[in-house]
């Protein structure tokens, strides 16, 4: 009895509110772990699956043979591949189209590719404004590896004692 | 003629003169609590529209005043639109006996006091009409919880304002502050400090914020009364829940902390100083940290359940006030603290 009335008259000292109310304004005073974004970013493993891209071989030639791996490993059906032989006898896509909205950047493209000619870039700031836009069509993404290429075997190269 | 024409005038400017700096105050009050409770989430709040984020409210109110008003079918029109500028009138309404200083008041009234508790508790029937008015059961809900929770924290609230009245001797405002004379500790939060906690405690549930804003209750009913707002009508209700609780944080100040007085009014050195004189100022230097104080709790505490909070009104908040109204008028007869010392 004699606890309970103590209890009530310590519970109007509002002690816990005092305590939850310090721990508040401690926090006041702590700056933000804010990261601005557009100006400032995160730091980003090499890793990093974003945009697809094909890739050339220095001499302007694309890597892709169209051996179709990519498309019968990719878990979403987001390849679409179509094939013929070329003038010069070797096999080459006349179609390359990924389908950005069904892709869900695995990276089993790229792990598939024997030629490293599909890679994912660790570009991922991208957008769409119109419908058809997220296909991502053969001239597309060479132009992509083409833009990209610097970065992309920059960050190959890190990683390739791990392969 | 001319005579009342001028007299009509100036009223008119002065009202201007309290009412325009309130609008700007609630404007940038927005921008405080959402910087101010940011921080204490480790953020950092608005940063974007102007230098720090600080046009961040007139950003906001534009694109609410371009926004379309809906009227929700079945509703009743005329209180409908009705129901906002009885929440507004009275949040403007009671500023006009609040004494910025010494002589700095609109109308110096007799029963200051009594004016202001009519005033803020008119302010809920708007909510009561909002919620009936829209023909929507969540906006309902929220009138009614607002309706009984007001009506429940306005008798604690009242029995806070007789202890001052006992202490103070007056209702007139300007002479309660001046009857708190004479540095910090002969303000009245010191022999009233259970009244001055439960007036502010009141005063939140008053102005329906957390942790007692289950009238709007995001999680449960949506927006509370004011769900079927849209637009410039919604704007109008976000005005008046700002400048209530500035009025709420302002009243703390004269009625608890000395008004416009100073702080070292009474200390040796200091005292004889600019610091030591009263101003209006000291003021709003003192209405501002109460209206910081709102933001902290809005920060700290989650929602009380309904239940709980009638618990807390009823049971434990009137008790107090009734007893220590009894102590503060022995206090008085036995002349333990005196008056405008």
């Amino acid at each position: 009895m004699m606890k309970r009335i103590i209890e009530y008259f310590r519970s109007l000292m509002l002690l816990e509110l005092m305590a939850g109310l310090g721990v508040t304004m401690r926090y006041f005073f702590r700056p933000g772990f804010t990261i601005n974004y557009p100006e400032e970013k995160t730091p980003k493993s090499n890793r990093f699956r974003g945009l697809h891209a094909l890739r050339r071989y220095p001499n302007g030639e694309e890597r892709c043979i169209a051996c179709k791996l990519c498309e019968a490993v990719c878990p979403a059906l987001a390849i679409t591949i179509e094939s013929e032989e070329r003038e010069d006898g070797t096999r080459r896509t006349t179609r390359y189209d990924i389908d950005l909205f069904k892709c869900i950047y695995c990276g089993f493209c790229e792990e598939s590719c024997p030629v490293d000619s599909i890679v994912e870039t660790d570009f991922h700031e991208y957008h769409f404004e119109n419908r058809g836009e997220n296909i991502m069509t053969k001239e597309k993404l060479l132009a992509i590896g083409d833009r990209f290429e610097s970065e992309i075997a920059a960050n190959r190269k890190k990683d390739a004692a791990y392969r | 003629m001319l005579d009342t024409l001028l007299y009509l005038l100036w009223t008119v400017i002065k009202i201007m003169m309290i009412v325009v700096p309130l609008i700007i105050a609630v404007a940038f009050y927005t921008y405080f609590e959402r910087k101010v409770i940011g921080s204490m989430q480790i953020r950092v709040g608005p940063s974007r529209v102007g230098p720090l984020g600080l046009l961040q409210p007139f950003a906001d109110v534009l694109k609410l005043l371009l926004k379309e008003i809906i009227l929700p079918a079945n509703a009743n029109r005329f209180l409908f639109v009705l129901a906002p500028v009885i929440v507004l009138a009275p949040a403007f309404a009671a500023w006009a006996v609040v004494p910025f200083s010494d002589l700095l008041v609109l109308a110096d009234v007799d029963a200051g006091l009594i004016y202001v508790l009519a005033l803020t508790s008119l302010g809920v029937y708007g909510v009561i009409i909002a919620g009936w008015a829209s023909n929507s059961k969540y906006a309902f809900l929220g009138a009614m919880r607002s309706a009984a929770q007001t009506v429940s924290y306005e008798i604690s609230m009242g029995f806070a304002l007789v202890g001052v009245l006992i202490m103070g001797g007056t209702l007139n405002l300007r002479e309660i502050v001046l009857a708190q004379q004479g540095g910090i500790f002969d303000w009245f939060w010191l022999p009233l400090l259970p009244l001055f906690v439960i007036y502010m405690i009141s005063g939140l549930a008053e102005t329906n914020r957390a942790p007692f804003d289950v009238a709007e209750g995001e999680s449960e009913i949506v927006a509370g009364f004011h769900v079927e707002y849209s637009g410039a009508a919604f704007a109008v209700f976000f005005l008046a829940e700002y400048a209530n609780m500035i009025l709420i944080s302002g009243l703390t100040a004269i009625l608890f902390a000395g008004g416009w007085l100073s702080p070292f009014e009474s200390v040796p050195v200091l005292g004889d100083t600019v610091l030591g004189e009263g101003s209006i100022l000291w003021f709003l230097a003192k209405t501002v940290v109460f209206m910081f104080m709102f933001l902290w709790y809005r920060a700290t505490f989650p929602r009380y359940r309904y239940d709980q909070i009638m618990r807390l009104g009823w049971k434990v908040l009137i008790p107090i006030t009734l007893v220590w109204v009894m102590l503060a008028a022995i206090m008085v007869v036995f002349g333990l603290v005196v008056r405008g010392s």
